[in-house]
């Protein structure tokens, strides 16, 4: 039967055509509508999209530019390990011309160009994937949500942090297109050789300046929110675990990324100015004697990189824990074992993560009197880490766990991260560290906590709030085929790093150990890495597709979708972006986490319902109704 | 009448509870907060460079006498610049606590006119410098000595920009924002404050020792 036409205008469509178009265009309108109810005016396109100031669109924006980001460092990551699974094999001509005759000749991978991609790996996904992702998307759309406030503190601050960061990152990025590449002295950037290094080094330097000063302003502008915006009743003991976490992180950013500032600008300087802060005296660069006044210190850069670096390492993973405490809690269907404990340990561990950096230099000669104490201090650090994780293990003891998909990846990241942990623990030592720095066990360990860690955490957090940023749920059974995938090819990637790290195979070789008689017994972990790797790639289509199909087609669902206690899930479905997160002001009453709470109906007790005996004030309704009451609030 | 033009604005802009006044838990307004948030990563941006002066001062050979090099005489007088601004941004504030805006404005010039001697000051003695050839380049002691300067510099030259930009807006704001605006005086003098207590140290640290 021919599809039935209808006539607009002068042009002829399909009915069902017709049909979506006009949809969309009431989609829009009714936005705009409830815009107008909310703000008073409906705002331009521009500022509502581009330049907004709403912390929900912000966290989106900051979720999607750091998403491709986490792309582009997985891609540069795939591209080395191609060169190691075959050394001097040529790419397909296609990716060849991608990379272009200076760094691929023949299509076949230069030295320095692998040193571009090996710097340039641990930047972007450290400073312009993990990091943006953890802090600026979920702290953007979560926090002020989770507290009850109807923004951030200061939003047109967010708003600036994030066009730093997209403009820090991107400069980054576009250092591949000058003379001599990208920044090529690896991620931490050490001198001498950075300060002698390619003009990339310069555009390094910068970028860091302007991220630096985005995630300053991200910090100053969370904390503030976290400690003047909390609902009425939601009293410190009685904040999400997660909200704790990204107090914690927000001060590490604060306090440990200005020293890296004063560094970058001090390196800044040695390059541009020729000053001498970080150059030794009698240096001398394939043969020739440098022209320097010298009398400089490479050890300063280090101490100061790792004084912001290591702290960064807790930025990685604090956000990840507690997006992993909200989901556990929330599918165990208990509240959280030993919330106190939780709080504590994360703000100790904060505190800790100040003074453990120079284990990071064992092997620079520092001194034994110094090693012993930051050996010392590591191993304290531990403690509260092992806390943490106890705490959330046993908080599934007894719980009637949902096997869904942000579950999975809750309970997969719980053995993954105590891996990454517990291999951390001989680089701490100083004694075991002379056999393992510089090697693959550094690379495995640290992954460990990152990508199964920190990554899984954050895919458990995306398939958790999806329902409330887009009002609708991701599909489960892609869900888990995401899941299932990146489980065992990211094992694939990363284990075998500690077998051939033991071995002493050096974590910088461009032809991953050939060359090394040492490396002989593990080089063949080098083929089943790479094809785990380009697997791993496979495994997230389903996460892809999964993303943009549900975006549009996914199981539409309503504000409260996990039965969880939370205020976020108090607000509206899919909360209207421009003002006014909630229906009436959330009052807080309880715990964060009151799951089978004795004597209430059903198994989960939202925080700001009202105990039954107290004056009732209106709960917000359940669904996506508009909220009238938004507007007497605003102007009250 | 204040009600009516604050119900106005807020057509434009979202509500943020405690952007005025103080919640009573904690006393403070957000911007206040957020300015002594900021001024403790301050801490930790100059903290850093005045380690990195004393682990290469203490590891160099020799070090010049500074004030062999240096015009010690100008950056008192530059000293006593900064402090006196610190006064006249106070008073500025009092003023516009005490409802007087002209007052409060003169102080306010007051204050950027000080902020603006003191890099004219700054300029001679670098200029001074240059004619000398003393560049970043000669010796780890010029290095320091630009790089610390000159990024509290900056700090003065961004401090100046809000002052000016207060004066510019103020009749503005005095009219609809009145205690917002007297806020922001305040927690650009809490900066202001800051930037004078760096050259507190950065004077005998880098003048005197």
């Amino acid at each position: 039967m021919p599809k039935r036409q209808l006539r607009v205008g002068t042009q002829w469509l399909y009915v069902d055509e017709a049909e979506k178009i006009l949809k969309g265009a009431l989609r829009i309108r009714e936005e705009e509508q409830r815009q107008l109810q909310l703000t008073g005016h409906v705002q331009s396109w521009w500022r509502r999209y581009v330049f907004s100031t709403d912390h929900k669109w912000i966290g989106i924006q900051y979720a999607v530019t750091a998403l491709c980001f986490l792309m582009a460092g997985f891609g540069m990551m795939l591209l080395m390990r191609f060169q190691l699974a075959w050394p001097g094999r040529s790419f397909h001509p296609w990716i060849a011309q991608f990379l272009g005759a200076a760094n691929a000749p023949g299509g076949i991978m230069l030295p320095e160009f692998y040193n571009q991609l090996g710097a340039m790996h641990g930047t972007v996904m450290v400073f312009l994937a993990i990091v943006p992702l953890a802090v600026g998307a979920f702290g953007n759309y979560v926090v002020p949500l989770q507290i009850g406030a109807p923004d951030m503190a200061f939003p047109k601050l967010n708003m600036m942090s994030y066009w730093l960061y997209l403009p820090g990152g991107l400069i980054m990025l576009s250092s591949f297109f000058i003379a001599g590449g990208a920044a090529n002295s690896g991620w931490t950037s050490y001198p001498p050789l950075s300060v002698i290094a390619t003009r990339g080094q310069d555009i390094w330097l910068l970028g860091m300046v302007l991220l630096i000063t985005s995630s300053l302003l991200g910090a100053v502008n969370f904390i503030v929110t976290i400690i003047q915006l909390r609902a009425k009743g939601l009293t410190w003991m009685r904040l999400p675990f997660f909200v704790w976490a990204q107090l914690v992180t927000s001060f590490l950013l604060l306090l440990a990324f200005p020293p890296l500032e004063a560094a970058a600008v001090m390196q800044l300087s040695d390059r541009l100015f020729e000053t001498s802060f970080f150059m030794p005296s009698g240096l001398v660069i394939s043969g020739t004697p440098l022209e320097r006044d010298g009398g400089g210190n490479p050890l300063l850069w280090q101490h100061l990189f790792w004084f912001l670096a290591h702290p960064e390492v807790y930025v990685l993973i604090l956000p990840g824990l507690g997006i992993i405490a909200e989901v556990i809690a929330n599918n165990t269907r208990k509240p959280l074992w030993g919330y106190r404990s939780l709080v504590y340990s994360v703000v100790f561990l904060g505190f800790m993560s100040f003074v453990v950096w120079a284990h990071h230099m064992f092997m620079t000669g520092m001194g034994t009197a110094i090693s012993a104490f930051f050996q010392t201090t590591t191993m304290i650090i531990s403690i509260p880490s092992v806390i943490i994780l106890s705490a959330l293990l046993i908080t599934l003891w007894g719980g009637s766990i949902r096997l869904n998909t942000p579950m999975m990846f809750a309970l997969a990241f719980l053995p993954m991260f105590a891996i990454g942990g517990l291999t951390g623990l001989p680089l701490g030592l100083a004694a075991s560290d002379i056999h393992l720095h510089d090697t693959y066990y550094v690379i495995g360990h640290f992954h460990y906590v990152v990508a199964p860690g920190t990554i899984f955490a954050m895919f458990a957090g995306i398939y958790y709030w999806f329902p409330k940023v887009t009002g609708r749920q991701m599909s489960e059974r892609l869900g888990k085929m995401h899941f299932w995938g990146s489980l065992i090819f990211i094992n694939g990637v990363f284990f075998p790093m500690f077998l051939q790290g033991l071995a002493g195979v050096s974590r910088r070789l461009y032809d991953g150990g050939a060359q090394y008689a040492h490396a002989k017994p593990v080089l063949h972990w080098n083929l089943f890495m790479s094809v785990s790797a380009f697997l791993l790639l496979a495994a997230q289509l389903p996460f892809i597709v999964n993303f943009f199909k549900s975006i549009l087609w996914g199981e539409k669902v309503g504000a409260n979708p996990w039965e969880a206690t939370t205020l976020e899930w108090a607000a509206t479905t899919s909360p209207p972006l421009g003002h006014g997160n909630f229906a009436t002001v959330p009052v807080v009453y309880r715990g964060p986490y009151e799951y089978n709470f004795p004597g209430h109906d059903l198994d989960y007790y939202p925080q700001n319902l009202p105990d039954p005996e107290q004056p009732v004030t209106p709960a917000p309704p359940a669904g996506g109704g508009l909220p009238q009451s938004a507007v007497a609030q605003k102007e009250s | 009448m204040d009600s009516h033009a604050h119900a106005a604005a807020a057509h434009h802009e979202i509500e943020i509870p405690y952007t005025v006044h103080s919640r009573p838990d904690t006393g403070l307004y957000n911007a206040k907060l957020g300015i002594w948030l900021f001024l403790a990563s301050e801490v930790m941006l100059f903290g850093a460079l005045f380690s990195a002066l004393i682990l290469i001062r203490t590891s160099a050979p020799t070090w010049p006498k500074a004030e062999d090099i240096l015009n010690v005489w100008l950056a008192m007088v530059n000293t006593f610049v900064l402090i006196f601004s610190s006064v006249s941004v106070v008073l500025a504030w009092a003023n516009l606590r005490l409802g007087n805006l002209k007052w409060g404005k003169i102080w306010l010039w007051v204050t950027l006119l000080c902020g603006l001697g003191f890099m004219v000051i700054k300029a001679v003695e670098y200029t001074e410098k240059f004619s000398h050839a003393y560049y970043p380049k000669t010796n780890n002691f010029f290095a320091t000595y630009y790089t610390m300067t000159g990024l509290h510099g900056l700090h003065v030259l961004g401090g100046m920009i809000v002052f000016l930009y207060l004066i510019l807006t103020a009749d503005k704001w005095w009219g609809t924002k009145r205690a917002q605006f007297t806020n922001r005086v305040e927690v650009t003098g809490l900066y202001w404050h800051f930037v004078d207590l760096v050259w507190i140290f950065l004077f005998p640290t880098l003048y005197l020792l």
